[in-house]
């Protein structure tokens, strides 16, 4: 393999990857901000309860106008345990994909009654890494993440705990019983991201639950105001 | 499977910046990723060699700047490549700091030849 370097220029770019993405995210952006919608998206592994949160939050939250867009690889099962509560929801499954992006929110968007919302949880495909680099259009990111996960898990996932605005350790029932130290758990996460609370909660037992309601409550007191 | 997306838009990329004239290639890519972003060279390399074929990508070199993430230390300012285990300030033993580096993720430039004064 020869090469002439002589007839060979450089091309200077520096061109962020993923910008189609965010363009379509912020397309998002202006449509729920145009119906005055707050939007979280939640991130967490598969199996740390992010269902079972959203049931229990929007029986807490009933006065509430909330709305769900559940992604999965496959299956309809989550929406349609959402869907039993009542609440508007949109399942998109990302045929094979770890993550959604902003192009199938744009789409799910249609099937929701946007002007009755105030409200909407995106529920991501479970999985830490890949749905971090992938904007929605969402106003907030949240993290869960379920006690037999482990306390360590910043340090193996530092891009997550680093974008969330919010992290809530969930099934806090099994803390007797697991040895995840949450004192450990909130210095590693303090030491990426100082400005993230710690919300620690049993969607089972409802311990913590309203730490979690009132922080969405006030999330939603700042929209109201905008 | 996230870097079939993150390859669609190195192609659309270059293709923006590659001369329109067919009489020149694009022989090298150099994209730069950060650490944090979690991205596999592999990966998009394996997308790459999938997608490139018929664009003027076509037979280019994929080379990748890998950057560490860095912390700069709330408590003294002191900048350090944290560990997998460790993220403690060397200095002044502080745990973490924000985020300098490490989530870079860019095309940074691209490099051209005539046709022909390339590959044998």
């Amino acid at each position: 393999m020869s090469q002439d370097r002589s007839s060979s220029s450089k091309v200077p770019i520096v061109q962020t990857l993923l910008t189609a993405n965010e363009e379509v995210a912020a397309d998002n952006r202006l449509v729920f901000q145009g119906h005055g919608i707050k939007v979280v998206n939640i991130m967490a592994s598969p199996g740390a309860g992010k269902t079972t949160l959203l049931l229990a939050t929007i029986q807490a939250l009933a006065d509430r106008k909330i709305g769900v867009i559940e992604g999965d690889v496959a299956s309809q099962v989550d929406a349609d345990l959402i869907a039993a509560t009542g609440a508007p929801v949109v399942q998109i499954n990302t045929g094979g994909a770890c993550h959604l992006d902003a192009p199938m929110i744009r789409h799910g968007l249609k099937a929701l009654p946007l002007d009755g919302l105030e409200m909407i949880f995106v529920e991501n495909v479970g999985n830490l890494i890949c749905p971090v680099s992938f904007d929605l259009g969402q106003d907030l990111n949240v993290g869960l993440i379920s006690v037999p996960e482990g306390h360590d898990k910043p340090y193996k996932y530092p891009g997550i705990f680093e974008a969330v605005d919010l992290v809530v350790v969930t099934k806090s029932d099994l803390l007797p019983y697991l040895d995840f130290e949450v004192d450990t758990f909130r210095e590693l996460v303090h030491g990426l991201n100082p400005d993230a609370p710690v919300i620690v909660l049993s969607a089972k037992t409802g311990e913590g639950l309203t730490d979690w309601t009132t922080w969405l409550a006030a999330q939603l007191g700042t929209s109201a105001q905008a | 499977m996230h870097e079939m997306a993150v390859t669609e838009d190195i192609l659309r990329i270059v293709e923006a910046h590659a001369p329109a004239d067919t009489a020149s290639q694009v022989t090298d890519i150099h994209l730069v990723i950060g650490e944090l972003t979690s991205f596999i060279d592999d990966s998009i390399q394996f997308y790459f060699d999938i997608l490139s074929p018929g664009t003027v990508a076509e037979g280019a070199a994929l080379h990748f700047r890998r950057i560490e993430t860095r912390f700069r230390c709330r408590r003294c300012g002191h900048e350090f490549e944290p560990e997998a285990r460790d993220w403690l300030c060397p200095k002044c033993h502080a745990l973490g700091g924000d985020v300098i580096a490490g989530k870079e993720f860019y095309v940074e430039s691209i490099e051209v030849a005539a046709k022909g004064m390339t590959l044998e």
